[in-house]
């Protein structure tokens, strides 16, 4: 009679792991981008510690975010790229997307001392291209005659899911070289020439962290928290920027357009500005009276994403991440008026 | 006279020199094969060895109370636990059990009943194909089936695809067993004029009671160190899970994610996760053992 | 009676429906594939599985780059796997059937089993990894670290485990009268071995051997972890590359279109056929021996 047991037991744990099934707190599901994962994790955990509303952040990449937005698995999505036209029409509704903070994209590498090397636009994109191979290269020797280059082979370091960051590497170097652009493209997953693949911002940092040699691109944040070396780029103007909460700033500090999503802060004008910077995005649905959403779950989203773009500011310095200018946060403050239940706004 | 004799146990002793030392090269031989079997059955249990020397130095240290108990902390911040992971593995490993032990079994008799008949030939062959099925492609299907149409990811969807992957294990080892019930046992009951479901249930199964516990603890053993298919169902949580409908942690999936971050204080996170679910896993697989040698089946 | 004869007929007939529900999930996880990936084949055709290029900014879907790794990585996994676990075999079967040494030997390759694949992966990064980078630069090579070899070395101790166990029950069927014969005639134990027991033995082995490539195929977590995930085809076995199984984990939650995603289905569809086909192949064969 063990057997009938057995099944009894399973039985009486079904039910009751179904029973905790209706517990009935808010909790808010979203996916998308690592480059602001850090950002949102704080922002998310205070949140929560405040309002008592969980929001459970998956950082799985940007291109993960919308694809997860499209399939309305998720409440919100979270990207560092736009969203192209092309595949903004595949979506079932319309969306919006509203700017959270700014960051850089960090070039990161793995080689004995930590040196700071200065890398120019066309080196960077040769050294992702491999067209250069190895660390003595006398292209970056020229820049760097202090540093002690080693004769080492380069491993590239690359996403291997679909990422934002990705998206925005690739557009600056789609600006600022033509072999680039006809040879790779601009994309959030791309036909990479070499490298090997790590998983989000984390597995990036990861990887090069174990590999001598190795160089990857991942926002400052990464870089920072793990006291990994990081590269000084030239800008547009000529001048030489160490990326920083500052220099992103500069860079985010830019004339904002009436379309605040045509906002791009790659390769800018700004005197002092990183060049390849972005501002990071939150994905949601235009109308969200869709699949019997329940209003006080849009309401608690709504008011999560407006507390972000407001209070939530305070936590994105500390982790280096440049706030919203404040140009900015009035078309985000609009953007977030626009949003519907049953056609009435949810925020007044 | 002398000399031929002399020739003669020359040439003999020369023969059997010469069939010594071939001898003695065979013995060599055998010898050397030998060692060479032992050395490399040593280096093919290296990585035992290794993984669980390496696991218990550094994920015991990183084992205390707040590793049990608390939730992760924010990214980069140093401290948290792995407790939803670890609630969240039980959970899915409930919600999987509850939909394969009773399928799993029930399919088991079946076959051991039926194997001869068209329908159990199909069945045995679709068993034994489910066996073989790549976990994620079984995760491609779960969120094909559960998670699209529901809308959200969910720990029930996980656990789906985990009862997909624990069912065929439970399945053959039910048949494996049952087959072995010598038919005496049957008749007997029949005989005594016990009913069908009442010799299956009241005679059958309690003989073969071991083996299917062992089926079940091992496909519990695989479910429980699955990844692959949790990535796209169960997704994720920081949270503890409260509700089968919403994204739950899991610890293979927190081993992962932790594993292959740049932050050392994950990556002990992910050595403690590793040490917790091998000392489940393993646990499950001695507890096997035990119930095989203690309950085998006799007759 | 009656109420008897009653529960008689439903209990038979439950039985027959846990058999019908297996043969239907199996039918059902075919047919779902095939239909979340229509797409993918209507608009891949063939060329999905003899093109080289994985371009999602083009749009440009095709699978033989993964399925060369999966075969580089799968093969050399077999080969070191099939010498390790003839060892073993040997040993359990023939020079140690018990004995404190046998039971060691058993108990750590079913432990082997038993550790959960992300940990093997976790393992692989921390261990394999840096020893194959030392290799390659020793040898000259890219110092990568991760990528196909790694994962193939990796793979090898995985499969270990099911290799060896069949391997050495088919040793054990070779009938010991043959054995003595061999024996009586003045032959070597290892010689015993390598002319008898192994050439009767060996059909079975090849089905194990079969069997564990199916499990190769399919093994995700720990090849995600240290292949290198680069989708270029190449045959150099020391670059990064993809296998089939790790593509799907890495791109399958962010797959931007509906072709891309469908494609990634496509992919899951031809890894079930074809590791459905090598473990029906195998079991075939084992069955074959084991009947004997």
């Amino acid at each position: 009679m063990k057997i009938s047991r057995i099944m009894a037991v399973t039985l009486v744990l079904g039910i009751a792991v179904a029973g905790l099934g209706f517990s009935q707190s808010v909790e808010l599901v979203g996916a998308g981008a690592t480059f602001p994962a850090p950002f949102y994790s704080k922002v998310f955990d205070e949140y929560s510690k405040q309002f008592g509303v969980k929001v459970n952040y998956q950082a799985i990449g940007s291109g993960g975010g919308q694809t997860q937005l499209k399939n309305k698995t998720v409440d919100f999505g979270a990207s560092d790229v736009i969203v192209t036209d092309d595949n903004a029409k595949t979506f079932p509704a319309p969306f919006v997307s509203v700017p959270m903070v700014a960051g850089a994209v960090t070039i990161t590498y793995n080689l004995p001392g930590n040196p700071t090397l200065k890398l120019t636009s066309d080196i960077i994109a040769d050294i992702f291209l491999g067209t250069i191979k190895r660390w003595n290269d006398p292209r970056i020797v020229a820049l760097n005659p202090e540093a002690k280059l080693p004769n080492t082979a380069m491993t590239v370091v690359h996403r291997s899911d679909g990422s934002g960051t990705t998206a925005v590497f690739s557009d600056y170097l789609a600006k600022v070289s033509d072999d680039w652009k006809t040879k790779v493209g601009v994309g959030q997953s791309l036909n990479w020439p070499v490298g090997v693949g790590g998983k989000g911002n984390p597995g990036v940092a990861g990887l090069v962290k174990q590999l001598p040699g190795a160089v990857g691109y991942v926002e400052l944040i990464y870089a920072l928290q793990n006291s990994m070396p990081f590269a000084t780029v030239k800008n547009k103007a000529g001048a030489w920027i160490v990326p920083s909460l500052a220099s992103t700033s500069a860079a985010a500090n830019v004339t904002i357009p009436d379309d605040v999503t045509k906002l791009n802060l790659t390769n800018t004008e700004a005197a002092d500005g990183y060049p390849i910077s972005t501002f990071t995005w939150i994905l949601v649905y235009k109308e969200q009276a869709y699949d019997n959403r329940p209003k006080d779950k849009v309401d608690a989203m709504m008011k999560l994403v407006w507390w972000m773009v407001h209070d939530g500011q305070q936590y994105a310095q500390p982790l280096a991440y440049a706030t919203l200018p404040k140009g900015v946060v009035v078309k985000a403050e609009s953007i977030l008026k626009s949003v519907t239940y049953n056609g009435t706004p949810v925020l007044k | 006279m002398a000399d031929t004799h002399n020739g003669a146990i020359g040439a003999a002793s020369t023969r059997v020199r010469k069939m010594d030392a071939a001898v003695t090269a065979r013995l060599r031989g055998d010898t050397a094969f030998r060692v060479l079997m032992l050395a490399l059955s040593f280096i093919a249990i290296v990585p035992l060895a290794l993984i669980l020397v390496y696991i218990v130095v550094r994920g015991a240290s990183s084992i205390n109370w707040a590793f049990l108990t608390q939730l992760p902390k924010p990214m980069g911040e140093a401290g948290g636990g792995i407790s939803n992971a670890i609630v969240g593995t039980v959970i899915l490993i409930v919600i999987a059990s509850v939909i394969s032990i009773p399928l799993g079994i029930l399919a088991g008799i079946f076959l051991s009943e039926r194997s001869q008949s068209r329908l159990g030939t199909v069945a045995r062959l679709s068993v034994e194909t489910l066996m073989g099925i790549p976990s994620i492609v079984i995760g491609i299907v779960a969120y094909t089936w559960i998670v699209k149409p529901m809308g959200h990811f969910s720990s029930l969807s996980g656990g789906v695809a985990l009862a997909m992957i624990m069912l065929p294990v439970i399945t053959l080892a039910t048949e494996e067993t049952l087959l072995l019930i010598p038919m005496t046992l049957r008749e007997a009951a029949l005989a005594l004029g016990v009913s069908y479901p009442r010799m299956i249930t009241r005679v059958i199964l309690p003989s073969g009671m071991s083996g299917i516990l062992t089926g079940v603890l091992l496909a519990v053993a695989r479910g429980a160190g699955e990844t692959a298919p949790l990535l796209f169902t169960a997704f994720g949580s920081p949270f503890m899970a409260a509700n089968i409908f919403k994204p739950m942690e899991s610890l293979p999936h927190t081993i992962f994610y932790y594993a292959t971050s740049p932050y050392p204080e994950w990556q002990a996170l992910a050595w403690g996760a590793s040490f917790v679910l091998l000392v489940l896993v393993l646990a499950l697989n001695v507890i096997t053992k035990l119930v095989t040698s203690r309950w085998k089946i006799q007759f | 009676m009656k109420s008897e004869r009653t529960s008689d007929t439903a209990f038979r007939t439950l039985l027959v429906l846990g058999g019908i529900a297996v043969s239907v999930l199996l039918i059902a996880i075919f047919l779902s594939l095939l239909l979340a990936s229509r797409g993918a084949i209507v608009a891949n055709g063939f060329r999905f599985i003899t093109g080289s290029e994985w371009d999602p900014v083009t749009n440009s879907f095709h699978s033989l780059a993964f399925v060369v790794g999966t075969l580089i990585t799968s093969l050399i996994a077999l080969v070191i796997a099939t010498i390790l676990a003839l060892a073993l075999a040997i040993l359990m079967g023939e020079y140690f059937r018990s004995g404190p040494l046998s039971a060691i030997m058993r108990t750590s390759v079913e432990l082997l089993a038993g550790i959960p694949s992300v940990v093997y992966g976790f393992i692989g990064l921390f261990f394999f990894v840096p020893v194959v980078r030392v290799l390659q630069a020793a040898l000259g090579l890219p110092p990568f670290g991760v990528g196909m070899f790694t994962t193939a070395l990796l793979l090898a101790f995985m499969i270990l485990p099911y290799s060896a166990s069949i391997a050495r029950e088919m040793i054990t069927l070779v009938p010991s009268d043959l054995k003595e014969a061999a024996l009586s005639l003045g032959a070597t134990p290892s010689e015993t071995i390598w002319k008898v027991t192994l050439p009767y033995a060996s059909s079975g082995i090849m089905g194990g051997v079969l069997l564990s490539l199916g499990r190769a195929l399919g093994e995700t977590m720990a090849v995600t972890m240290v292949i290198g995930n680069a989708n270029v085809l190449t045959f150099n076995i020391f670059a990064p590359g993809n296998t089939m199984a790790s593509v799907i984990a890495n791109e399958f939650s962010e797959a931007s279109s509906n072709v891309y995603l469908a494609s990634l289905i496509e992919i899951g569809l031809l890894l079930f056929v074809v590791s459905t086909l090598i473990n029906i192949v195998g079991k075939v064969v084992v069955n074959r021996m084991a009947a004997r």
